[in-house]
């Protein structure tokens, strides 16, 4: 057998004294990390296949386990970091591009850390939201840009479809198959529950999920999987994915061994198959057929539902955005780079694309510059994490943002960036029935629910201290931000001014 | 001299507003309202003052009555070359004052009654009033030391920096009778130098006085600049100056509808309505949904032959309303009133978010 090189990242202990040997830990790690050792009856860990998911540590009865970061070390260097090394051991093992899941996780500038907020003293009181109506309610859709009348003089209503929510707040795009039926079930109801949106993502809709179609965005995509006139009835509003922030330039790969009966079905693929997205539309080369199918959807949906158009945040994405704004689109959304993926090349995840927020304050200003930010609403995610994320992204100029990682993370999602493995522990990202049982809808809607109730609740006692009580004062109000720690160019592209200024 | 919009400074200022209207078109003269905002001398600092008379200028109605401040002669000159390129100036004069010792450091104040040149205006494809509007606009934006405070027909706005009783006798409006007038003192938080940010400020005959901050500016700012404004001074009557502009001559909203937008309905409220209503105040609140204004304020917007009243949702500035036979009184105190008028009818303080609209009676014509 060759020498393994690599060293595990992470080291499983287990506090011996506390251990009671009823080996929970081993039926409930998927990857086969726990064992018995029946001569000695000792507990012991294959450390190597520890992603750090810790469903173990969550499980143990004694609370014996943790999973601590190993202190191995290779010979110190600045340029030639461990992890840098360790993929090149494995990359030499393999012939094979590496692969990731979640979000990007290197340590780019979060600028939503590095924004502040304002408060409202003296020359205008701050609200009070337990005494004073807090508003929230958000629509998304195109505005007409004029007014009509009826011949009495009434006003005609004139607009085009539109999404309305409760709060400025969507589950982003997250396929069945990239996710579990179960995951799928709790996005479901905690849309219909809180009066928001979720999103199929590329996989399809599955027939049970059809009694959500009121809250439900339904995705078509460069595979086309599951698509055809029942999957875009059903919906409320078609999303046009073009691209992905964890990926842009390239399409999605489920591989055929999470292809069961279930998704084979949903998708109109053979089971067993792998479902390969390509990196364009094919039938999308350029602006104007991306303005041939959004109204291609419209005609086959009779101008009924809002067409939304998904882009990755890339170099020139404030040109993109106007185009599509052009385009026939009612709702842009675009996802920043430290979106959250199934499966992505880790190297296209790490080093392609640009961050939301940069993003949305270019694309925010150059469709205003243009005169033509009426014509579309525009969605923001890729890592959109608390409350605070949400308001800022607003007083950019977002009028709505979508959470992907933080709803999974409510729903037991550890972060440990595996998904593409197929055994997510916490029965997310996964197809095998054992696992998805873990995840059981009810609880997992219920901390959705949970969840966006209490961003709700952070959110309007910031609208309170700014002295807003409707989220529409808040669109766009850049004054309400300042930077810090920014340097002028920054500050210049997200249209701020830097704290004490 | 500190100016607003300069280095991107904004000012927030506390205030006192007044206004007077004869339904029956009666002219009013200038000194009742000069009496009336007198009484609120403390809710200003002396830091700015000034008024807008509707009919005063029965004998130029006909024609725009542009205002403006110059810093410097070079500046007039370079202006009124301007002018003669875009308008026909049918009369030009400096604009009356009395000197004080209480106001100083007056600029040159000029008064302009044009009307746009007719082959220029076909060439431009605009109608008259938006020709008249980008014509401002550039002013201000462009000729530095130039200043078009005022642009209405028979209209006018005369303020300065000072105390608004002050700033009345400084251009002595006793002389002037008209049939609308408002007023306001200003309360600035700094201690800008600048004439033109006094209020009122107006976009042709859309004149606005205002007690409050806003919260929404920014909102509401980049979201009206997408339509040729610009907001240089960067306060808050000017954005809402312009929002009323924009809502009412460039959409065709009524005054009534462009209330419901500045300050829309609270949902709940929308949802205890008609269908019919509730569909109409819903789509109102969609489609502008960035010009809604929150934070407090207290508005009084003069235009041709109507008043409108109007207070922020949460009603968090003061404002009075007064009747007496075809007079309206809308003060940001009560005394502000009883003061020229101690006997009313009816006196009352509108609620939040419900505008107070006046308008002349249909038989009188102005
Ligand atoms: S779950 Fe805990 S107590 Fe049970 S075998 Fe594993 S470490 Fe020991
Ligand atoms: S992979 Fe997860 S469940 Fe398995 S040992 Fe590691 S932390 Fe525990
Ligand atoms: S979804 Fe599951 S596999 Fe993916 S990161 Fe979260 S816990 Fe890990």
């Amino acid at each position: 057998m060759p020498i393994n090189f690599i060293h595990p990242e992470y080291e499983v202990i287990r506090d011996f004294n506390k251990c009671i040997k009823c080996r929970v830990c081993e039926r409930q790690c998927s990857n086969e990390v726990h064992k018995l050792d029946p001569d000695h009856n000792i507990m012991t860990a294959d450390d190597s296949k520890c992603v750090c998911c810790h469903r173990c540590v969550s499980v143990c009865p004694t609370k014996a386990l943790k999973i601590v970061k190993s202190d191995h070390t290779f010979k110190t260097n600045s340029n030639w970091m461990p992890e840098t090394i360790t993929e090149i051991y494995r990359q030499a093992e393999s012939g094979g591009v590496l692969l990731s899941s979640m979000g990007n996780p290197k340590p780019f500038p979060v600028y939503w850390d590095k924004i502040l907020i304002n408060a409202s003293q003296v020359t205008n009181p701050s609200i009070d939201p337990l005494r004073e109506p807090m508003e929230t309610k958000t629509f998304l859709g195109a505005k007409p840009n004029k007014i009509e009348r009826d011949k009495d003089g009434r006003l005609i209503n004139n607009l085009p479809p539109q999404l309305e929510l409760t709060l400025p707040i969507m589950f982003s795009a997250m396929s069945y198959g990239s996710i579990s039926y179960n995951a799928h079930e709790s996005l479901a109801r905690a849309a219909r529950e809180l009066g928001i949106y979720y999103n199929t993502g590329e996989g399809g809709l599955h027939e049970d999920f059809y009694q959500y179609g009121a809250n439900t965005i339904v995705q078509v995509a460069s595979g086309r999987f599951g698509v055809h006139k029942g999957y875009l009835d059903a919906a409320a509003a078609v999303e046009i994915k073009m691209g992905q922030g964890a990926k842009p330039g390239i399409g999605g790969h489920l591989p055929g061994t999470k292809i069961g009966s279930d998704i084979s079905k949903t998708r109109m693929i053979p089971e067993g198959t792998d479902a390969i997205s390509p990196a364009p539309h094919h039938d999308i080369y350029s602006i104007e057929d991306l303005r041939q199918l959004v109204y291609s959807l419209k005609e086959a949906t009779e101008y009924k539902k809002p067409v939304i158009v998904k882009i990755a945040a890339v170099h020139n994405v404030a040109a993109i955005a106007s185009g599509i704004a052009r385009s026939g689109a009612d709702i842009i959304s675009i996802d920043g780079f430290r979106g959250g993926t199934g499966a992505a090349p880790t190297r296209i995840r790490d080093n392609v694309g640009i961050p939301i927020e940069l993003a949305l304050a270019s694309v925010d200003e150059r469709l205003r510059a243009e005169g033509i930010r009426g014509n579309v609403s525009l969605v923001i995610g890729g890592s959109v994490r608390s409350s605070t994320d949400v308001v800022k992204a607003i007083a950019l100029g977002a009028d709505a943002v979508y959470i992907g990682t933080a709803a999974l993370i409510a729903l037991g999602c550890h972060l440990c960036r595996s998904c593409h493995t197929g055994l997510c522990n916490w029965g997310i990202a996964t197809q095998k029935a054992e696992l998805v049982k873990r995840l059981n809808p009810e609880v997992g809607y219920t901390r959705l629910v949970n969840l966006i109730t209490a961003w709700r609740h952070e959110i309007t006692e910031l609208m309170g201290c700014m002295g807003i009580n409707s989220i529409e004062a808040l669109k766009g109000n850049r004054l309400m931000l300042r930077g810090i720690g920014l340097n002028e160019k920054e500050l210049e592209i997200l249209g701020i001014k830097h704290a004490g200024e | 001299m500190f100016r607003e919009g300069e280095n991107e400074n904004r000012i927030p200022s506390g205030c006192a507003i007044s206004g007077i209207f004869s339904k029956k078109g009666e002219r009013i003269s200038g000194e009742s309202i000069i009496k009336s905002i007198s009484v609120m001398h403390d809710r200003s600092n002396g830091l700015g003052g000034g008024f807008a008379g509707y009919g005063i200028y029965p004998e130029y109605k006909d024609f725009y009555a542009l205002h403006i401040f110059y810093d410097t002669q070079a500046a007039k000159d370079e202006c009124e070359k301007y002018l003669e390129r875009c308008f026909e100036i049918v009369n030009l004069s400096k604009i009356p004052i009395k000197k004080t010792r209480k106001i100083t450091n007056e600029p040159l104040i000029w008064r302009y009654f044009v009307y746009p040149l007719p082959v220029r205006l076909a060439d431009s494809h605009l109608d008259e009033d938006e020709y008249v509007v980008r014509r401002v606009i550039k002013i201000n934006s462009e000729i530095k030391g130039a200043y078009v405070f005022s642009s209405g027909k028979n209209m006018g706005v005369f303020k300065a920096v000072g105390f608004p009783e002050d700033v009345g006798e400084f251009y002595r409006l006793a002389e002037y009778e008209g049939y609308s007038w408002t007023a306001h003192g200003r309360y600035p938080t700094n201690t800008p130098g600048w004439w033109g940010g006094a209020h009122p400020f107006a976009m042709l005959d859309y004149s606005i006085v205002h007690n409050g901050e806003i919260s929404s500016y920014d909102a509401n700012r980049r979201y009206i600049e997408m339509f040729g404004y610009k907001c240089t001074l960067l306060t808050d009557t000017e954005a809402i100056t312009y929002i009323f502009d924009y809502l009412v001559r460039r959409m065709g909203l009524t005054i009534e509808e462009a209330a419901s937008v500045v300050a829309a309905p609270f949902w709940s409220t929308i949802n205890k309505k008609e269908p019919q209503e509730a569909e109409r105040l819903k789509y109102l609140r969609n489609i502008f949904s960035s010009l809604l204004i929150t934070g407090p304020f207290s508005i009084l917007l003069g235009y041709t032959g109507g008043i409108m009243a109007l207070n922020d949702r949460l009603k968090l500035r003061s404002m009075v309303v007064g009747e007496r036979g075809d007079r309206v009184y809308m003060a940001s105190e009560e005394a502000a009133i009883r003061v020229i008028e101690p006997d009313l009818d009816r006196i009352y303080a509108p609620k939040g978010g419900q505008p107070v609209i006046v308008k002349l009676n249909d038989d009188v014509k102005i």
